[in-house]
């Protein structure tokens, strides 16, 4: 049924979700160790629809639907896990990643190190991310920077649906625990190109979404599209602007994010993160190091504002990034302001 | 109402059991006196946490396990590592940091695990284990690999809310598990009357699970109380929960000495003598005339030899070479 629906989809024009959904359903008809659960991923399919059609295809068995326990059901896939499965679990909001702490951060990361390499967590924490959808502060944060800051853990922050499908397959037939985020606001916004024909991208292989000489904008999920919005317009002030996606928070390809700024002397580093802390810091850190003496300006960070996201529209916009800041900011940084 | 109170030891068990039953309590017992030898000689690093007065309960559920069955286990977890069936060599090696260990070295006394012997690992998050050995039961019922899951957990972590997610989940999808609740009484340095509302029995009974209380200085009780609800478990009849009465001997960790401000001597006193689990096995084996004092002493004088063989070759076995700190972060 999905491949029907596949095949009637315009490949050039494929919906973030429909991307994270096929890449599930694929790998899901080539395993049968792996399972889906979470609050209302079955019939549902999930509050944002992501999923939708999988529990009809692969029953409900495989496709769960779980009580409202996040720490509950999280600690079943790290068990099942360990016991010769690949439990994907769905944290419907990044946010409530709160709730999963002790099962993300002191069971499924150190399992492995801790037993001293004999247990292993083939497990897919799947979760959002991303503001601007008029939720609030306990809806809205983008927390990616919690697990990328934890030995064990791999991240994946995906920004395009042909990088979500491919990552996504890659998170799952990883042997250990991947958190993948989904900005939500890609769901109704970010469409692209995904081959029908089976294809993974490894973890922690940056893509370099649009080459540029004069400045580098390192950035992550829904500030990749912010960030080559903002590259059309300083095209149009001389500024040949070069768009970096890590895709991956750890691993990190550092050689990818060091050669870009080499090659251009500046760099913005964006991220829908909380600034204070963030990924950002980690990134500006790297390029800054790795590409010092290549520098013609500071390199400077965009992150979320420092505050609880706030409700009221006006209010939540202020709060993310916008592509006028980064054309203001690399104008600055390119002495052209 | 499918909670059973106070079981008696009404099933037959025969002698080759009772006797490996015996032998487990006295290797524990062995081992941990080594244990607490070790750590006030300065020669174990970290902290220790000592099963002494314990043994009755990991090793009258364990002997009802088959080896593939899983096991989670706590930051009190010696005695559930030796009864499911690890070596005491490697257990000391790993308590000493050595590369030998069964975890090389990077887990320590409250981490050790074992694939080889269904052991999930010990955990030493209070309740860390409830979510993975529900997942681990989750796995076998998905599998159909007929194993059974045991979470071993003292009564302090009654109070952590991961715990009854747990249950939940495990009575709703009707999970190969038991929650084995072990109340030595004490949540640390408080008796669990001062933080634990309402009868403990109340708490699975909400969920409709199974539940049983038993004296968990008897091995005899606790074997016979754990294997039917074991084997029903693996027939597909759901989880069930154990409440093992018993006690701790020593102190919260090694460095508990200093102890009657939370509790009397004269309760400790009188549980070792009157309540001590080895000693109620060996009493009764005695009286009913099934073992021989000298039976019972060799095998004592045996263990005794193993364990001191350990700890030299533990004491004697090299550290891990530091380049092994980056090793094994990611499989």
């Amino acid at each position: 049924m999905l491949d029907t629906q596949a095949a009637k989809t315009n490949r050039d024009a494929v919906g973030f979700g429909d991307a994270v959904r096929e890449a599930i359903a694929e790998e899901m008809r080539r395993d049968p160790t792996i399972v889906l659960m979470g609050e209302d991923v079955a019939e549902a399919g999930t509050t944002f629809k992501v999923l939708k059609g999988l529990v009809e295809e692969f029953g409900p068995d495989r496709i769960i639907d779980t009580p409202i326990s996040e720490a509950g059901f999280t600690g079943i896939g790290v068990g099942a896990a360990m016991a010769g499965m690949r439990p994907i679990v769905d944290i419907m909001f990044g946010d409530f990643l709160t709730l999963i702490m002790d099962q993300m951060v002191n069971q499924a990361a150190k399992i492995h190190y801790m037993s001293g390499g004999k247990w292993k967590v083939p497990l897919v924490i799947r979760t959002t991310m991303g503001a601007t959808r008029r939720s609030a502060a306990q809806h809205s944060q983008s927390l990616h920077a919690w697990p990328s800051h934890i030995p064990g853990l791999k991240v994946v922050v995906a920004s395009t649906p042909y990088d979500a499908k491919g990552l996504m397959k890659s998170a799952i037939r990883d042997d250990n625990p991947v958190v993948f985020f989904e900005d939500k606001i890609s769901y109704s916004k970010v469409k692209g190109p995904v081959p029908l024909e089976d294809y993974v991208i490894p973890l922690g292989v940056a893509d370099v979404k649009r080459e540029g000489r004069d400045i580098s904008v390192i950035a992550t999920s829904s500030m990749v599209q912010v960030a080559l919005g903002a590259a059309v317009m300083l095209e149009g002030v001389g500024i040949s602007t070069e768009v970096v996606d890590p895709r991956t928070m750890w691993p990190l390809d550092e050689r990818t994010l060091i050669e870009s700024v080499k090659k251009t002397s500046r760099a913005i580093v964006m991220d829908e993160g909380y600034g204070r802390y963030g990924v950002g810091a980690e990134l500006a850190a790297v390029v800054a190091q790795g590409a010092f003496y290549h520098l013609d300006a500071p390199v400077t960070r965009l992150g979320a504002l420092h505050v609880p996201i706030p409700f009221s529209p006006p209010l939540e916009d202020a709060t993310v990034p916008t592509e006028q800041q980064v054309v203001e900011l690399a104008m600055r940084l390119c002495g052209k302001a | 109402m499918t909670v059973a109170h106070q079981t008696q030891t009404a099933v037959t068990i025969p002698l080759d059991r009772l006797l490996h039953m015996y032998r487990q309590m006295v290797a524990i017992r062995l081992f941990e006196e080594r244990v607490n030898d070790l750590y006030t000689r300065a020669l174990m690093p970290g902290l220790a946490h000592l099963y002494i007065g314990e043994e009755a309960i990991a090793v009258g559920i364990c002997e009802a396990l088959n080896r593939t069955d899983y096991i989670t286990s706590t930051h009190r977890g010696h005695g559930h590592c030796l009864a499911k069936g690890a070596s005491p060599d490697r257990m000391f090696a790993e308590l000493l940091g050595k590369a030998s260990g069964y975890c090389r070295g990077k887990g320590g006394s409250m981490h050790i695990a074992d694939p080889e012997t269904g052991n999930l690992g010990a955990n030493a998050i209070v309740c860390g284990s409830a979510g993975l050995a529900t997942g681990a039961a989750y796995a076998s019922k998905y599998l159909k690999n007929g194993r059974v899951t045991v979470c071993f957990f003292g009564e302090g972590a009654l109070n952590q809310g991961v715990l009854y997610e747990e249950m939940n989940l495990a009575q709703l999808w009707q999970l190969p598990i038991i929650f084995a609740c072990e109340n030595n009484m004490y949540n640390e340095y408080t008796h669990f009357s001062e933080t634990t509302s309402g009868p403990i029995m109340a708490r699975p009974a909400a969920f409709g699970m199974m539940a049983v209380e038993v004296d968990g200085q008897d091995v005899r009780a606790v074997y016979s109380a754990a294997a039917p609800l074991i084997e029903d478990a693996r027939a597909g009849g759901g989880p069930a929960f154990m409440l093992l009465n018993t006690y701790r001997y020593h102190g919260h960790h090694v460095g508990d000495i200093a102890r009657t401000y939370y509790r009397p001597k004269a309760e400790e006193q009188q549980w070792a003598s009157d309540r001590d689990p080895i000693k109620l096995l060996t009493d009764w084996l005695l009286k009913e005339k099934r073992a021989d004092a000298a039976a019972l002493e060799k095998i004592g004088t045996d263990l005794t030899a193993e364990m001191d063989a350990a700890v030299e070759s533990a004491i004697s076995a090299p550290y891990p070479d530091p380049s092994e700190v980056n090793q094994d972060i990611y499989a």
